[in-house]
């Protein structure tokens, strides 16, 4: 069998433009700082405008030294944490960006899904999105008329058709996105993490089609995924990106088990530095498994340990530990080691340790951050703010089918419990 | 129909691909749909839909007629003023739709340009074939009012084509350099209409060229518009309209020039559109 892509030492490079917080800047910041450039350009006209000197400016490498072949017909998994550089290698291949550095071969046509629906115009109907849907994903209209009963009967959408797209539900809009999408004829499908939207059963069927596609029709499929149940279930190959890196290159199971080991070999402790001056002070933290392992990645089926131990230099009264965690700048919880106590009773001198266990089937899937305070009810101590890190991963368990898969709303898994009688 | 020719792509640095051109071609579908959306939008949004692109120039050429015709008495040479005028209006109007669409063409278009691949040259081409179909209808207008007045078009608006293709290259070669500039530099969102606004006064829109002599006239045909404006004139209402040729030379040249450099900075700058935008 050929090589269907080969990458070559592929680098992206960034600039980053450092604008402080905000993420849009003001019309002003933007003609102030250009008359400061222009009137730089007049004082010193000789001097080169590059990069480098310029303050609000940074090099970043989203991928680098990225090398890997592809055989035509495989299914090949993208995984890697956030920022690894699994959308920009997309984004590379499907042409929506250029490469810094390397050389890429592509032996046929290429699809791209790095979205559904995209190009979707609400005020026009079903059908005409088919169409114009269809044009931008690169099929000629004849080609989207062959297909449109097809693209129809797939998306469940018959009756709808002639209704603008705006009133249309949120799953409906998805079928109707994926459909168009699923029966474009590439010889190569690059699909992003799309499967995210949409309801469960919409899902399992879309992932259906995504594996009819590569095993009748030997397509190539890349797919990039956080889901690793996904990801095992269509591909029979992974590649790893570490840090815009290629980590590793194998078949999927043997990429998924070296991706849960790298989580795990993150940052599991962290030891302030010691305040001699203070009553009290934080000799570390870490974070365990039930199993006392320590880790800094957690399935969602495993309890998570975090351990405080601390050193206190006088008899303080009202001593607690307030720990924050919370998940994408969101504060999910706010707890005090006392919380259970009527009473706060004065701690005396001496080194201690103290334990919060958050309990299995609770965090959703991503990405935490613990935030730990030593207080009394007058005096703060210590505010290690995101002192650690860990993740929560779906490893155990496919959640195509499940309420708190990731992607769903919510922010906790939920801690009820559901009951069913049948009552005639 | 179905690509069975084996298409290899290679990708390095500064040079993507050479068969920009072809893509462009397997895209031609995508033009026609994106111009067709736009169209299909405004006639979905609007109460009175399409009427807009007869309406815009209609109104402006009564505010023309009033105010330059009636009070400020500007000469006509031996045409009824709201038919010099209307001549003048339907190419401006079209550039500057044209202009202003296809400055914003591409920021509009973000969710498209950061998603998907297709040469983007499209997206800027696709607005102004809208302005085109605009143009088309409003010239209607112009044979309705001829008409009104029994004023007969000289035979030589069988060159009006011609005329137009130069105001449709003006355009483009224009509208590129602002598109692709408004996806680095939003500034250029507040630019564009100043230009327009400004362009209004230095064409002759309102008035007829001849009443600007000697040096000046040559420093006037420095704006594209002005040679496709007097052109307009002299190929519908023929008589004392004569085409300045030296004047006319200097437009079509800078037209040109446009275009070129217009394709050029697009095809330079387009690779980065996605990581900018």
């Amino acid at each position: 069998m050929s090589n269907i892509i080969k990458v070559e030492n592929l680098g992206k490079k960034y600039i980053i433009r450092h604008q402080g917080k905000e993420k849009y800047l003001a019309l002003r910041d933007i003609i102030s700082r250009k008359a400061a450039w222009f009137g730089n350009r007049l004082l010193h006209p000789l001097s080169k405008a590059n990069s480098a000197g310029n303050p609000y400016q940074e090099e970043f490498w989203a991928l680098k030294d990225v090398s890997f072949e592809i055989k035509r017909g495989s299914r090949v998994g993208i995984i890697g944490r956030n920022g690894a550089g699994k959308t920009t290698l997309l984004k590379i291949l499907s042409r929506i960006t250029e490469l810094t550095k390397g050389r890429i071969t592509i032996k046929g046509r290429v699809a791209s899904l790095l979205e559904v629906g995209t190009g979707f115009h609400p005020e026009l109907t079903g059908r005409e999105n088919i169409f114009l849907n269809g044009a931008i994903l690169g099929m000629s209209r004849s080609q989207i008329k062959g297909k449109f009963d097809e693209i129809v009967a797939f998306a469940e959408v018959e009756k709808f058709l002639d209704t603008p797209v705006k009133r249309y539900s949120s799953g409906m809009h998805v079928r109707l996105a994926f459909a168009v999408a699923a029966h474009l004829e590439p010889e190569i499908l690059l699909v992003d993490e799309v499967l995210a939207v949409g309801d469960a059963q919409f899902q399992k069927k879309c992932l259906g089609k995504m594996e009819d596609i590569s095993l009748k029709e030997d397509k190539t499929i890349l797919f990039v995924s956080h889901n690793m149940g996904a990801v095992s279930e269509i591909c029979t190959e992974a590649i790893l990106l570490d840090k815009g890196r290629l980590s590793t290159h194998a078949p999927v199971a043997e990429v998924i088990e070296r991706y849960a080991k790298d989580m795990a070999a993150a940052e599991t402790s962290f030891k302030p530095v010691q305040d001699e001056s203070l009553p009290c002070s934080i000799l570390g933290i870490n974070l365990s498994n039930s199993q006392g392992q320590e880790t800094s990645s957690f399935d969602i089926d495993e309890e998570v340990v975090i351990t405080i131990f601390y050193k206190l230099a006088v008899r303080l009264e009202g001593f607690h530990i307030v720990l924050t965690l919370s998940r994408n700048m969101v504060d999910i919880l706010h707890t005090y080691d006392v919380d259970s106590l009527n009473e706060v009773p004065a701690v005396g001198p001496g080194v201690y340790r103290t334990q919060y266990r958050i309990p299995r089937m609770l965090l959703k899937a991503g990405r935490y951050s613990v935030t730990i305070i030593t207080t009394t009810w007058e005096t703060e101590f210590q505010w290690l703010n995101s002192a650690l890190n860990f993740e929560v991963e779906e490893y155990s368990q496919n959640t195509h089918m499940k309420g708190y898969r990731k992607e769903r709303p919510g922010i906790i898994i939920s801690p009820g419990v559901w009951s069913k009688q049948k009552l005639e | 129909m179905k690509n069975k020719t084996q298409q290899i792509l290679v990708m390095e640095e500064g040079r993507t691909e050479g068969l920009y051109w072809r893509d462009i071609w397997r895209h031609r579908d995508l033009l026609y749909f994106l111009a067709w959306r736009d169209i299909l939008v405004r006639y979905k949004q609007t109460v009175i839909g399409i009427t807009w692109s007869i309406i815009r120039p209609l109104l402006t050429m009564l505010v023309f007629v009033i105010v330059f015709g009636k009070f400020a008495k500007l000469p006509s040479p031996g045409v009824p003023y709201p038919i010099l005028v209307y001549t003048a209006i339907l190419p401006w109007q079209f550039f500057a739709n044209a202009l202003t669409e296809s400055s914003n063409s591409l920021i509009e278009n973000e969710k498209l340009i950061t998603k998907v691949y297709f040469p983007r040259l499209i997206i800027p081409a696709s607005t102004i074939m809208v302005s085109v179909i605009d143009f088309l209808l409003s010239f209607a207008i112009l044979v309705i009012l001829m008409g009104w007045y029994h004023f007969i078009p000289s035979w030589r608006i069988i060159f009006v084509p011609a005329f137009f293709l130069i105001a449709v290259s003006a355009s483009i070669g224009l509208g590129l350099w602002l598109a692709a500039l408004n996806v680095k530099y939003r500034d250029f969102r507040y630019i564009v209409p100043f230009i327009v606004q400004l362009g209004l006064y230095i064409s002759p829109v309102g008035f007829s060229s001849s009443i600007i002599t000697g040096k000046w006239r040559l420093l006037f045909s420095i704006n594209p518009m002005a040679g496709v404006i007097d052109g307009f004139r002299w190929a519908i209402l023929g008589g004392e309209n004569q085409l300045y040729l030296n004047g006319f030379i200097i437009s079509l040249g800078i037209t040109i020039i446009l275009l070129i450099a217009g394709l050029w900075y697009f095809r330079k700058t387009e690779r980065a559109f996605a990581d900018l935008i």
